[in-house]
């Protein structure tokens, strides 16, 4: 049967792929955000981003196994694209929506842009990206699951595998794991949101659909 | 490109089995989610831990969800049902919080106006508060029916998912325009039923633009 060490090496290779993409997405899509945010330039990046929602993972997966070659890089793709959409809106909103007091008293007080972003607008910002951070982090974890359609690993081998053997167990076994896994992180992320919500603890709960539903308009 | 021009009955039946699979959860979940989240308002303890276990269910990998519940139920693997059910789950409990968030939004006033003519807490409720809820709940609405039709397509790798087929048919078969129609088909899909819910929502909300122009 299935011993623990290949419950770990699942584990962890599920975590190697989601954090692999999550690393590369946030990357690309917290500068981003911040450049859009703060000069209010580019927001059609964020509409264009918003449209990449629309594009089925699993179709850009197996499309990219055929075209570039089995591997780790087309699961990373497909997750990066799922990722960079919530992590880049967020960061946008929560930098653009800094009280506009709070950056023209920095600005009075002869805080170049560069400090301005890194000490005021940021900080300000940061509850909503981690929020973003947080719904990236859900979808690309669930996600993970069918890299093993492609014949990687991950949790998501327990459930193909389990379905091809008609092992029931092996198949619930990887849906536990996964959602476990998936629970542990936005609980550890929950408690990160916190700790960087200054003087808000308490009053208003990040919750990672709700400021992307908003920015998504 | 070529697949779909080739193919073009049994495309149409993927596409009409993907609107079918998407579209149903998402009426499954507003349908419940208006009168729970209605209700809930009124009881601060019940919503409280209504808001706490639509996060978790909002956790859970829709993977995992598909192959668990006919366990649980009794159903069989391969039945589009599960499917149905899982999106549904995921559907209300988006919505139910958007419900909340749209009807905390009604002003005080509008309420209380509507009492002082001796509308009925029933009556309020469906003839003002979710009119004026409009605005907060269709675009929650869109972003759930939008997540529906992706998520659809990864049922395929359990055999049920309309268009999501084309992905693992044409993985197996080593044939990239077939998994290209499959993606051109789910992206058209859900911008199809974006738009068209954007344009339910602009139309329910006459009043806005009327008031706006008076102002």
């Amino acid at each position: 049967m299935i011993d623990t060490a290949t419950v770990l090496l699942r584990v962890l290779e599920h975590l190697g792929y989601s954090g692999l993409a999550l690393g590369i997405a946030a990357l690309i899509a917290v500068p981003l955000g911040l450049y859009i945010g703060h000069t209010g330039r580019g927001s059609w990046m964020i509409a264009g981003a918003n449209a990449l929602r629309a594009l089925p993972s699993l179709g850009l997966m197996t499309l990219l196994v055929l075209l570039i070659g089995a591997g780790v890089v087309p699961p990373t793709i497909a997750l990066v694209i799922l990722a960079v959409p919530p992590i880049l809106s967020n960061t946008a909103a929560g930098i653009s929506v800094a009280d506009p007091a709070a950056v023209d008293a920095a600005r009075a007080m002869g805080m170049t842009d560069r400090q301005l972003l890194r000490q005021v607008e940021l900080p300000i910002a940061l509850p909503l990206v981690v929020s973003g951070f947080r719904a990236a982090v859900l979808q690309v974890v669930a996600t993970a699951t069918i890299a093993a359609f492609v014949n990687l690993g991950g949790i998501g081998r327990f459930i193909f595998d389990g379905l091809a053997l008609y092992d029931y167990g092996r198949v619930v076994l990887g849906a536990v794991l996964v959602a476990a896994v998936a629970l542990a992180l936005d609980g550890a992320l929950a408690l990160v949101a916190r700790a960087v919500t200054p003087g808000r603890v308490g009053r208003t709960r990040t919750r990672p659909d709700s400021a992307n539903e908003r920015v998504g308009e | 490109m070529n697949w779909m021009f080739a193919n073009p009955d049994e495309f149409a039946a993927l596409f009409a089995e993907h609107t079918a699979l998407s579209l149903l959860p998402t009426l499954i979940g507003l349908v419940a989610a208006v009168p729970l989240g209605a209700a809930l308002r009124g009881l601060p303890r019940a919503r409280a831990i209504a808001v706490v276990v639509a996060g978790i269910v909002f956790t859970i990998p829709s993977l995992a969800l598909f192959v668990v519940i006919p366990g649980l139920i009794g159903t069989r693997i391969l039945d589009p049902v599960n499917v149905v059910i899982a999106l549904s789950m995921y559907s209300l409990a988006l919505l139910v919080r958007s419900v909340l968030d749209a009807l905390d939004g009604v002003p005080p006033a509008v309420r209380d106006a509507a009492r002082a003519m001796g509308y009925s807490s029933l009556r309020r409720i469906v003839a003002v508060d979710l009119p004026v809820a409009v605005p907060v709940l269709v675009p929650a609405l869109r972003v759930v029916a939008v997540t529906n039709v992706s998520l659809v397509s990864v049922g395929a790798v359990i055999g049920i998912g309309g268009l999501g087929r084309l992905f693992t048919a044409g993985y197996q078969r080593s044939y990239p325009d077939q998994i290209v129609a499959g993606i051109i088909g789910t992206v058209v899909l859900a911008l199809l039923i974006d738009r068209l819910l954007a344009l339910a929502g602009w139309s329910l909300t006459r009043w806005q633009r009327v008031t706006e122009a008076a102002a």
